[in-house]
């Protein structure tokens, strides 16, 4: 059967990042927003290409955000592959190598967009309060925790 | 089969030990146990480590039962596939977590009617007995594939207005 193709497509590249477990999920669930376009996946588990098979798929170590020799070997991982792709957008779901990627993202002027993780309900997460400094747009998913700089437009379980 | 899943970033062993317990009072029903940093022996559960996503996925559709810590990945997956599932959510207290997020958005997604959640032990040991006597308690939520639509267009919104 031919698949339907819901949108034309687009020239429009985007770079989208989450760690391996929920924030993948998360981030997979997201997927008609890029419908036509050309998505470039980033994860922190090699077995996760399979799951988005047909796009092009990078590898990241991972890290928490307390290993700052780490952060830094991943921030340039992740600048490096910025570079390289030069897309036109970054979204992520989380979490400390997300950030990493749209801090990346920001000092080469490319368009950013951060998701908080539905398992931040009572609060921004660590790293969602770090990219309302400088994120183009960030999203929570729970109504309560929206404000001036944190679009609430729904979540990803519906 | 009950298959419990705690996720890959820190040990759950407190789960294990409760499930390794009641494994004795249900009839000798086949428990896999997915864990990380068990440090005792199990008597009547099977432990794994780290699981393939293509294994993981096996097991997990296998199962009529689910036990998982609160994390988005497994509460996910027992959603879209209208697996039945009794989240514990992991303790900052206790060790589990660096902070109480997972009793938090547990908490939440109980009171919407997603997941039932078990706070301690002997909960989930009640409400595991109970959903097995009687099928129709199995909970049955399903959600689709994607996110809510709202998010979805205005996220697609954001890309093609700049």
């Amino acid at each position: 059967m031919k698949k339907k193709l819901p949108y034309k497509k687009l020239k429009m590249k985007v770079l989208a990042i989450a760690s391996k477990g929920g924030h993948w999920v998360e981030l997979l669930r997201l997927m008609p927003a890029f419908s036509g376009m050309e998505v470039v996946f980033v994860s922190t588990e090699k077995d996760l290409a399979d799951t988005v098979s047909g796009h092009r798929f990078y590898t990241v170590p991972d890290a928490n955000r307390w290993n700052k020799y780490k952060l830094i070997q991943i921030f340039i991982l992740v600048a490096r592959i910025v570079n390289k792709e030069r897309p036109k957008f970054i979204i992520s779901t989380g979490a400390a190598p997300g950030l990493l990627a749209l801090a990346a993202g920001k000092l080469l002027g490319i368009r950013t967009i951060w998701i908080d993780t539905i398992a931040s309900a009572e609060k921004l997460s660590l790293s969602g309060k770090i990219a309302i400094r400088f994120v183009d747009r960030v999203y929570t998913q729970w109504p309560e925790l929206s404000g001036p700089k944190v679009i609430y437009a729904g979540n990803i379980l519906l | 089969m009950i298959f419990v899943t705690t996720g890959t970033q820190a040990p759950f062993n407190r789960l294990v030990k409760v499930m390794d317990a009641l494994a004795s009072e249900l009839d000798g029903e086949e428990i896999i146990v997915q864990a990380s940093g068990v440090d005792f022996e199990t008597k009547n559960v099977k432990v794994v480590g780290f699981l393939h996503p293509k294994e993981y996925n096996r097991i997990f559709n296998e199962a009529r039962l689910v036990i998982s810590h609160a994390g988005m990945g497994s509460i996910v997956s027992a959603l879209t596939k209208g697996k039945p599932i009794i989240v514990i959510p992991r303790k900052a207290a206790l060790g589990e977590h660096r902070d109480d997020h997972q009793v938090d958005s547990a908490k939440k997604m109980e009171a919407l009617g997603y997941v039932p959640v078990a706070y301690d032990e002997e909960q989930l040991r009640t409400k595991i007995v109970n959903m097995l006597m009687d099928d129709s308690a199995l909970s049955k939520a399903k959600i689709g594939e994607y996110a809510s639509g709202s998010l979805v267009s205005s996220i697609r919104g954001f890309l093609l207005s700049s």
